[in-house]
């Protein structure tokens, strides 16, 4: 009888080591550094505005110029009609900026606007920044896209 | 006792069994995904050019084939697109810089996978296949012809071809025998001379040569290599056999393309490029003239009429939006260069836009150090890679060429 426990007792050892292991891989797994604030929808720099940023055909598609819908509310949700918007961005972490010049080419009513030309050249964090004149007055509004 | 020593034995194995899978080479799933998205059965298949509406017609593809081989599309009958472009050296000519009617101040381009291309030329100064294929035509130090002596040339040698591609040749009767606006003072004189519906006629059965070298180029494709295997067999789970198992050094190199050396932030894709221009700090070649790269581009790309908003475009402007949303200022394009496909990369020394490094472990030495550039600010930063690091970088690029 002696024996089985010698079994349960190897079984046991067996369990631990596998433990010790999977523990050791665990803790050796790089730790993500903090992820910048990728929300969609937010407030411009000074609250004037309430702006929402999706691609226009729902996906990303790295390396495809691709239109993306830029919706910009007041504070009060009415939509922003006649905004003038220029844009610019690029990758932080490398020191360039876009690899193309994104325009908003056009009005769609009810507060879209469509911004053409973007373009992801490669994965990591991306910055697209919006500079947005309208009657109400003008405003800024960071969208963070990370690939 | 006996069952005792079994047992130690038992776990033992267990024990060397687990160590032992723990030396395997393992990727995580991130960079199993990154090494799928880099392997050739993700490449699409190639879109229409709605800009050249001859692109995928066979006629048109013969025709630029001849053309593409054909010395006589030159001004001293020598140099053809194949002279630089060799068909046996895939499609480029192994020398730091090309040599047509004169030596240039560039390194000739492979053309593997070239109708993918959003930009021509290392610094993309043309914006379709069509309109590159016109360029060298023309340059004096390449082909060193001349467009109205390029359509004399076609009505003469291939007309009955041409105008069943293309329709009814027009009247050249009255057309001087070498006329171009980038011409000599001459030629430049005779083309001003010519009315404007002459220039046109010339400057369409131009831009239709271009159209068809352009139509054969389509069929220069990239091929499977050792990593594609790999690559799949990774993806699929299967054990790589024979050629496609690779060696630790190459996992090593691999595991460091896609991770510490960060070069899939450029050479990225099943073609190893983002299509994009970045100043990586490659210093100039000595005895050429000042390089900017895609500052100087840009001016050029806006001013070819051949371009997607010339009026020699087939199909509509909506295939213009490259052209329309290119960068075109900043500090960023200053001596910015095309990042170049990786593919079969091995076998074609040497290498950058004016073939400054001799050999890969030269290129692996310049980005590991990133010097800083000589004008504009170089995007990389200084790797330091240890020499068997470098030497495994070069191995696994080998592996795209075997």
């Amino acid at each position: 009888m002696a024996s089985i426990w010698r079994y349960i007792l190897a079984g046991l050892g067996l369990a631990a080591l596998l433990v010790g292991i999977v523990a050791a891989v665990y803790l050796m797994l790089p730790q993500p550094a903090p992820a910048p604030d990728i929300s969609r929808s937010k407030s411009t720099a000074n609250g004037l505005f309430v702006a929402s940023f999706e691609p226009e055909r729902g996906v990303i598609r790295q390396g495809e110029l691709q239109s993306w819908l830029l919706t910009l509310k007041t504070a009060a949700g009415a939509p922003v009609e006649g905004a003038a918007i220029t844009v610019s961005g690029g990758m932080p972490q490398h020191d360039h900026g876009l690899p193309t010049s994104p325009q908003a080419t056009d009005y769609l009513g009810d507060g879209r606007y469509r911004i053409d030309g973007i373009k992801f050249t490669m994965s990591g964090w991306w910055q697209l920044r919006f500079a947005i004149s309208a009657a109400v007055g003008s405003d800024s509004v960071v969208f963070n896209i990370v690939l | 006792m006996r069952r005792l020593t079994s047992v130690a034995c038992l776990l033992a194995l267990a024990a060397l069994a687990l160590l032992g899978g723990c030396g395997e080479p393992q990727f995580n799933d991130a960079e199993k995904k990154t090494i799928a998205s880099l392997a050739l059965n993700t490449l699409p298949s190639l879109k229409p050019d709605t800009t050249n509406q001859y692109a995928d017609a066979p006629a048109a593809a013969a025709l630029g084939s001849t053309l593409f081989f054909d010395v006589g599309m030159s001004r001293d009958g020598t140099v053809s697109c194949s002279t630089c472009h060799k068909i046996d050296r895939q499609f480029q000519d192994d020398l730091p810089q090309a040599v047509g009617v004169g030596r240039t101040n560039r390194r000739t381009m492979p053309l593997a996978g070239v109708a993918r291309n959003p930009w021509f030329f290392w610094d993309g100064r043309r914006d379709s296949l069509w309109a590159q294929a016109l360029t060298p035509l023309e340059n004096p130090l390449e082909q060193a012809g001349n467009r109205a002596a390029f359509a004399h040339y076609i009505e003469k040698r291939f007309g009955e071809r041409y105008e069943r591609i293309f329709g009814p040749l027009p009247d050249l009767s009255t057309v001087p025998a070498n006329a171009s606006p980038l011409g000599t003072d001459a030629e430049k004189a005779a083309w001003n001379a010519m009315s404007a519906a002459q220039q046109d006629d010339v400057n369409r059965v131009y831009a239709n040569i271009g159209k068809a070298i352009a139509a054969f180029e389509r069929s220069i494709e990239p091929q499977q290599t050792r990593f594609d295997r790999f690559a799949i067999d990774l993806a699929t789970g299967a054990k790589p056999e024979g050629d496609a198992a690779f060696s630790p050094e190459e996992i090593l190199g691999l595991k460091l393309f896609i991770g510490k050396a960060n070069c899939v932030s450029c050479h990225n894709g099943p073609r190893f490029t983002d299509n994009a221009f970045h100043n990586t700090g490659v210093p100039p070649a000595d005895g050429l003239p000042p390089d900017r790269g895609r500052v100087d581009a840009v001016a050029q790309v806006q001013a070819d009429p051949f371009n997607c908003f010339g009026k020699f475009r087939d199909g509509d402007e909506s295939a213009c939006r490259e052209l329309r949303f290119m960068v075109k200022d900043g500090p960023q394009i200053m001596r910015a260069y095309k990042t170049p496909s990786l593919r079969g990369a091995a076998d074609r020394p040497p290498y950058m836009h004016a073939g400054q490094f001799a050999t890969l472990d030269e290129v692996m030495a310049h980005y590991s150090k990133a010097p800083p550039s000589v004008e504009g600010g170089s995007e990389v930063h200084p790797l330091d890679l240890s020499e068997r690091e470098r030497a495994a970088l070069v191995a696994f690029v080998k592996t795209l060429s075997d």
